[in-house]
């Protein structure tokens, strides 16, 4: 099963991005994907390598491990709370913010049901730490509803196709299809099954999110973007 | 006597429609809250601390420390020195802190000492479980032996399904309040009209002074009925922290391993047939194990669907093991029953070299007479829309290519008889209609379910109906389990609106010069039957109650209801799968799987559809991946979390395809519960379609890599 998501948060102060990988680009292949975790790593241990020689050089100012308050940039607002160092974000929007559309079900990066998307990258709430999060552009699946307007293209065709049963996994299914398309406006039914393997749904709704993240992409083309 | 049945099919207006479900955007935007979701004011965090060993004694414990954490408002030893501890995930203690972190540093300084007793966590190998088998002792009928000596091909086979767990994505707990006399009690429920009694007598407190409200729930699959020992562990922290409210729900480990399971069965089969393939005898020793409480199984409902074999000799073993017990698990014991027997029965069929349909078709005699032109019907619809005649090969006559492909069936059926329940309808002066009823809907959409019927009635637009449940106040309504919720709430919202209608025609029929007998209502509007010139709108007629509304009940009473005609039971389904195995990998992947099901009249196809494509695709994940595997050395379960206890994704399930067997002769028989049956026939149809295409059985689910290759390579097991 190969994921798309960027499974390596990095706080403020981390160095640049590495170049897109292969799996990144979408382009889903399986080699593509075995090829690009390869760079990926190999540029995460360069990347390790430079945070300690800097550390040597200039230790960072040390958070915790009481509470502190931090802001984030939530939806385009600045929310403040008090967080441990420890506590992920995916903790903070439920407990401290009270956010609590991305669902708490697996909690170590499997299931996606936390999915957010953070400086325009889908990631998983629960491996990102609420402090490693300050000063990044983080996006919930609140924003995706704004007042007095029509559900969200993508949130409607998930109605309309039934893409949905208990629908604790949806949240993050949304969210996760959103940053698909933004990638990519215009997938094949090869490319959603392929781009949403990174998130799990017990009760059985594939059928209809396929369906559903089709109908979206056609919808958000022809005028229903509003997003 | 009011007239409740219901419209003739070719005259409904709503109910039959492919409707969207109302709480849709709800949950798909994130609004919607489950019990989880709630922070109501001064919540504090519950958590638990479990037992890390399969067997042993609590020698001592010491909460002092933990106490002495910062933030810590309440703890509870729950299992002290001297209890023996029966399974890895029981729970010792609780603790409540103002944050989750807090309340997990104190379970770590919460110092236990055990005494290390032997334990049994495997059951595959019946020969190595020694003391712990319980078996349930032979049954007998006709003449077996004699079958076996007088048929012409027997077959004999041992086949698997391990246990697998309901995995909840919304984990079990609550939100819970207890305050003076009064406990506010936010659960993650099946039962929404029973549990706050569960919980009351738990806590010997009068049922009344519980008070129940769980607007969403993120699945149970038959786990979540009652309020269990995390429920009143967090009632009494609460109690125990001055009032406030507590959350505690399980962490993903201790859902896998103590909040239900569904129980493995394993067998050795023989079976034998004429030459023309009637079955002639049948026995089967079977044995499994749903942890500490065994894993009873009724050995007598071997065989499985073609039950008219006229010698079979049954035995059942219950394996009593060091782990979490098994609760409800959709559809219980027929999925197991159907892989065991229709993989037997297809091995046979493949000794005999006959098309599996063939083989069943000859042997319709052995099923239950009404149901054969059903499961008639259905095969015939199922080859069609898996193209059988041009698919099906003799087993293994699959080519000489790495990828191999083939066929298999698979059969189920289920009672889905509605429950009891109870609704009330309220018919307001500004028209609008309110629907009470102390019910829940799971995911299956019994709120929009409810308000068709409701909006059928009446003629009110279905999205203008207010289903309000999952609060104990309401009328009471059954637990959904076993398929019985649709007919239920359907029966009772029927005659609870019907009531409240007729009441509202007897205000307005005078203003119409017409009897209330002659009225009916229709597109938000009340008219004289067959002359629609005299008729008044919904609101006006609704105006002229003035300040006093209408408020009528209605009932469904289980034992009653099939003379009543809206709702009955029994329906049959048939699945079939093709599959394509990679003979150098092992890896099975689905090409497609059919489902055809029959399940009375459908109130709402696109969302039982729904319900057959998401067992469909839970079947898969059990034929394929899903496993719960433990280890005899450490006593404990090795996938407690959701890598390696694998789910299928989007990616896994090739395509699957849903006929609703909707037409008049099965819509004369009302409503039937659709979630069970749908889940049964399909482990068979993969198992079988897997045999087919690489001409050996693979003897255990699920069919891993590694399964396969074992068995490619004459080495399969039941491990």
């Amino acid at each position: 099963m190969s994921s798309t998501k960027d499974r390596t948060p990095r706080g403020p102060s981390s160095p640049p991005e590495p170049p897109e990988t292969e799996s990144v680009k979408s382009n889903f292949s399986r080699r593509g994907f075995l090829q690009g975790a390869g760079a990926g790593a190999t540029v995460l241990s360069t990347a390790a390598l430079l945070t300690e020689q800097e550390a040597a050089a200039a230790p960072p100012p040390v958070t915790g491990p009481g509470a502190v308050e931090i802001s984030l940039n939530i939806n385009g607002s600045e929310m403040k709370a008090n967080v441990e160092p420890r506590e992920t974000l995916l903790d903070t929007l439920r407990n401290h913010l009270d956010l609590t559309a991305a669902k708490r079900v697996c909690d170590r990066g499997t299931c996606g049901a936390c999915t957010v998307i953070i400086d325009g990258k889908v990631m998983y709430g629960c491996t990102v730490l609420a402090i490693d999060a300050v000063g990044r552009k983080i996006e919930t699946l609140e924003s995706l509803s704004a007042p007095g307007h029509k559900p969200h293209p993508i949130i409607q065709a998930f109605v309309n196709n039934d893409a949905q049963q208990c629908g604790y996994c949806t949240p993050g299914f949304v969210m996760a299809s959103k940053g698909f398309l933004d990638r990519n406006a215009n997938p094949t039914y090869e490319d959603v099954k392929k781009g949403l393997t990174g998130n799990l749904c017990r009760c059985g709704t594939y059928m209809g999110i396929r369906k559903a993240v089709l109908e979206a992409a056609q919808e958000l083309k022809t005028g229903g973007n509003r997003a | 006597m009011p007239d409740y049945s219901w419209p003739p099919m070719d005259k409904r207006q709503v109910m039959g429609k492919r409707l969207n479900r109302l709480d849709g955007v709800a949950k798909a935007s994130g609004k919607a809250k489950y019990s989880s979701d709630l922070n109501p004011n001064g919540l504090i965090y519950g958590a638990l601390l479990t037992c890390p060993h399969a067997h042993c004694t609590i020698k001592s414990i010491d909460i002092n420390e933990a106490k002495a954490v910062p933030g810590v408002t309440s703890i509870r030893v729950i299992n002290g020195a001297g209890k023996e501890m029966q399974w890895r995930g029981a729970e010792i203690a609780s603790v409540a802190a103002t944050s989750e972190s807090a309340a997990n540093d104190a379970l770590r300084k919460i110092k236990v000492e055990y005494d290390i007793l032997p334990h049994l966590v495997k059951e595959a190998d019946l020969s190595k479980v020694g003391p712990r088998a319980r078996p349930s002792g032979e049954q007998v009928t006709g003449d077996p032996d004699k079958g076996f000596s007088e048929a012409a091909a027997v077959s004999e086979g041992i086949y698997g399904i391990p246990v697998i767990t309901h995995c909840c994505l919304e984990s079990h707990g609550q939100v819970v309040r207890w305050s003076g006399d009064q406990i506010d009690y936010w659960p993650s429920t099946q039962n929404v009209s029973a549990i706050g009694g569960d919980l009351a007598k738990a806590l010997q407190v009068p049922v009344p002074n519980v008070s129940v409200d769980m607007q969403y729930m993120g699945g149970g699959f038959g786990s979540k009925f009652p309020a269990d020992l995390w429920g009143v562990e967090a009632a009494q922290l609460s109690k125990e922290s001055g009032g406030k409210p507590v959350k505690m729900f399980l962490d993903r480990a201790t859902e896998l391993s103590i909040a239900g399971n569904r129980p493995s069965v394993f067998g050795k089969v023989k079976v034998g047939a004429k030459a023309d393939g009637t079955i002639v005898s049948w026995q089967s020793e079977t044995w499994g194990s749903g942890g500490m409480t065994g894993g009873g199984l009724n050995a007598d409902l071997f065989p499985y669907v073609f039950r008219g074999i006229p010698n079979r000799k049954v035995n059942h073993t219950a394996v009593s093991l060091n782990l979490g017990s098994a609760r409800a698990w959709r559809a219980p014991n027929h999925p197991q029953q159907a892989y065991i027997t229709f993989s037997a029965l297809e091995d046979l069929a493949a000794k005999l070299r006959m098309d599996p349909i063939d083989f069943f078709r000859k042997n319709m005699d052995a099923v239950r007479k009404d149901f054969q032109p059903t499961y008639q019907r259905q095969i015939a619809k199922g080859m069609e829309l898996i193209d059988w005649k041009k698919n099906w090969h003799q087993r293994g006559d699959s080519g000489s290519g790495q990828w191999r492909r083939g066929l298999g069936i698979g059969f189920g059926t289920w009672g889905g008889l509605g429950h009891d329940s109870k609704c009330r309808t309220t018919i307001n002066p500004d028209g609008t209609v309110e629907v009470e009823i102390g019910s829940q809907d799971i995911g299956t959409a019994s709120r929009t379910m409810i308000a068709m019927v409701v909006a059928e009635t009446t003629g009110v637009d279905y999205t203008k109906v207010r289903v309000k449940l999952g609060d104990s106040h309401y009328p009471t309504s059954g637990a959904s389990g076993g398929s019985t919720t649709t007919g239920g709430v359907s029966v009772s919202s029927r005659k609870s609106a019907v009531n409240a209608l007729d009441k509202l025609f007897e205000r307005v029929a005078p203003l119409l010069n017409a009897t209330p007998d002659q009225l009916e209502a229709r597109d938000n509007t009340i008219r004289v039957k067959g002359d629609p010139s005299r008729s008044m709108s919904w609101a006006a007629a609704c105006q002229k109650l003035g300040i006093e509304k209408i408020t009528e009940m209605g009932e469904n009473v289980g034992r009653n209801a099939a003379k009543e005609g809206l709702i009955t039971q029994g329906v049959a389904g048939v699945q079939m799968a093709d599959v394509s195995v990679d003979i150098e990998t092992g890896i099975v992947k689905m090409n497609k799987l059919v489902i055809v099901q029959d399940c009375g009249l459908v109130v709402n196809p696109k969302t039982a559809e729904s319900q057959a494509y998401g067992a469909g695709i839970m079947t898969i994940c059990a034929a394929l991946m899903e496993e719960r595997i433990t280890d005899q050395t450490l006593g404990r379960v090795l996938n407690a979390d959701m890598e390696f206890y694998k789910l299928a994704s989007i990616n896994d399930i090739g395509e699957i395809v849903v006929h609703m067997d909707i037409h008049p002769d099965m819509d004369k028989r009302g409503i039937i519960g659709l979630g069970e049956p749908v889940a049964i026939g399909g482990l068979a149809a993969i198992g079988n379609a897997t045999a087919n295409a690489i001409g050996v059985r693979v003897p255990s689910l699920p069919l891993t890599p590694n399964r396969v290759l074992a068995a490619l390579n004459g080495k399969g097991g039941l491990a």
